[in-house]
């Protein structure tokens, strides 16, 4: 047995597949680099809702049902759901899954949540305990602006280290075969916490996690970056993204030839005006979902690491003077056999 | 971790681009600058044209400008304005009528009283609270100094 290697490290036992993944996104992810890679674009920002909330919750129960039905499976045959979103008490997962009548674990890791579903969904299919498994995220632009920050029409300037919040979400069916892009190893992230307070620079305050996890990784499995295609964090931006860099490269890991952000990859940096990239949990959801995961289903990437990266603050911990936690959780995912 | 948290924060600064302060300060001149005018122009409108007496004159500007602002508001015009004037769109009254109408009509799917009506001092209440407390201990002041002074 011993699943367990080094300090964090999880090596499953049976490698669980990605049997199928889904991804919904809104106009402007639709205008990025991956906007033909996404399953559904939102032809606005309701989607036929009256709310935004609810427009994030019919996210997540579309993508859900969309995935299942790409793996050619049913509701039914799920035994458990990972879900969560950026929203407070999670209304995005508990409003939109209600109705799929599938067993439910509400989780939160910020924008760390697809990864740390996908961790927990595999180690529970590893362990035996579930034949299929499904894990979803969600994030809307309006839901956390209204949530974090100021009222849209509210005429105020953003600082060049923000992130734009992805409207966007990502569905992935977990079981037990091989046959297809299929998680291997998980890294679960302490919280890192190096005293930033500048709600406005997430990367900033979420890099040293991602630093920790990944270094953490290579420590406890003895591989390097060369072992794999590409290393995908969520949403750390250029900012976090270029402190990772250096993080690194200090501890003698040079991982500028095969490294990527997500929130780096879906807007175009020079036009779409996001400023330092994007972020949320539908971040690293829909640009797994919809663009790395199908791509690894073509072979074009052998193995890769994903990295979820979380800010773990609320309103009301930014008021009250407090620094931003930062959280990210790590899997390893090999492509087909 | 090579960092202590305060060579952390001191590398992680350098790391950040800044905004850029002169073009931030000149869009905000000319944008602040640019609605100061047009103020004047209604205030010699209506002094010159609806021969107002000049504080009259001076609430119909206040009147308008923030009638002006809130209509740009509801039109998703004042904070694309915004994001090139920066404190020259906040700083005029205009501004503040962009503070209450913008979480008015965010918030007006929480219901009209404790969504709209409530919300709607979220961002302006603190310059009420402030303002018209300043404006009560500087009135007292005045008060007392025109006492001693006779």
């Amino acid at each position: 047995m011993g699943k367990r290697i080094g300090k964090q490290t999880v090596r499953l036992e049976h490698p669980v597949g990605i049997l199928a993944s889904a991804s919904i996104a809104g106009q402007k992810e639709k205008d990025g680099p991956l906007g033909s890679d996404f399953d559904v674009i939102m032809a606005d920002a309701e989607w036929n809702e009256e709310t935004w909330e609810k427009t994030e919750s019919k996210m997540q129960k579309e993508a859900v049902r969309l995935a299942i039905q790409k793996a050619g499976l049913a509701l039914s045959d799920m035994h458990y759901i990972f879900a969560g979103d950026l929203l407070n008490q999670c209304i995005g997962a508990g409003f939109g899954l209600r109705e799929l009548h599938i067993p439910y674990f509400g989780i939160y890791g910020a924008c760390s949540t697809m990864i740390e579903g996908l961790s927990l969904a595999s180690m529970l299919i590893d362990g035996g305990f579930a034949d299929h498994a499904v894990a979803v995220t969600s994030s809307h632009f309006c839901t956390a602006e209204r949530q974090y920050r100021m009222p849209l029409e509210y005429g105020g300037q953003r600082t060049p280290t923000a992130q734009w919040t992805v409207t966007g979400s990502g569905a992935a069916v977990l079981g037990k075969t091989v046959d297809v892009p299929h998680i291997t190893h998980i890294t679960t992230g302490k919280i890192m916490d190096m005293g930033v307070k500048d709600a406005n620079n997430m990367g900033g305050a979420m890099a040293p996690a991602a630093f920790d996890t990944l270094l953490t990784h290579f420590q406890d499995t003895g591989l390097s970056p060369a072992d794999y295609d590409l290393i995908l964090t969520g949403d750390l931006g250029t900012v976090g993204r270029d402190v990772l860099i250096d993080l690194m490269q200090n501890e003698g890991f040079d991982i500028t030839d095969n490294y990527n952000d997500g929130g780096c990859m879906i807007y175009d940096l020079d036009t779409q005006d996001v400023h330092a990239g994007g972020s949320g949990c539908g971040c690293i959801a829909s640009v797994l979902c919809g663009h790395i995961l199908p791509a690894m289903q073509r072979g074009e990437f052998r193995r890769i690491l994903a990295i979820g990266t979380g800010a773990l603050l609320s309103t009301t911990s930014g008021l009250q003077g407090e620094s931003v936690p930062g959280i990210a959780h790590l899997v390893a995912i090999s492509g087909k056999e | 971790m090579q960092y202590t948290k305060q060579e952390y924060l001191k590398y992680l600064e350098q790391k950040s681009p800044n905004s850029p302060l002169w073009k931030d300060t000149i869009f905000a001149f000319l944008f602040g600058g640019g609605i100061c005018t047009i103020g004047q122009f209604f205030l010699n409108l209506y002094q010159n044209t609806f021969s107002m007496d000049s504080e009259m004159a001076r609430t119909a500007v206040s009147i308008t400008m923030i009638f002006l602002g809130a209509l740009l508001t509801g039109l998703d015009i004042y904070c694309k304005l915004a994001k090139y004037a920066g404190a020259g769109t906040l700083v005029p009254i205009t501004g503040f009528a962009n503070a209450i109408v913008s979480p008015a009509i965010e918030f007006k799917k929480e219901g009209l009283v404790l969504g709209l009506a409530s919300k709607m001092f979220v961002i302006a209440g603190p310059v009420l609270v402030y303002g018209i407390t300043a404006s009560a201990g500087v009135g007292l002041i005045y008060f007392i100094i025109k006492q001693l002074g006779g």
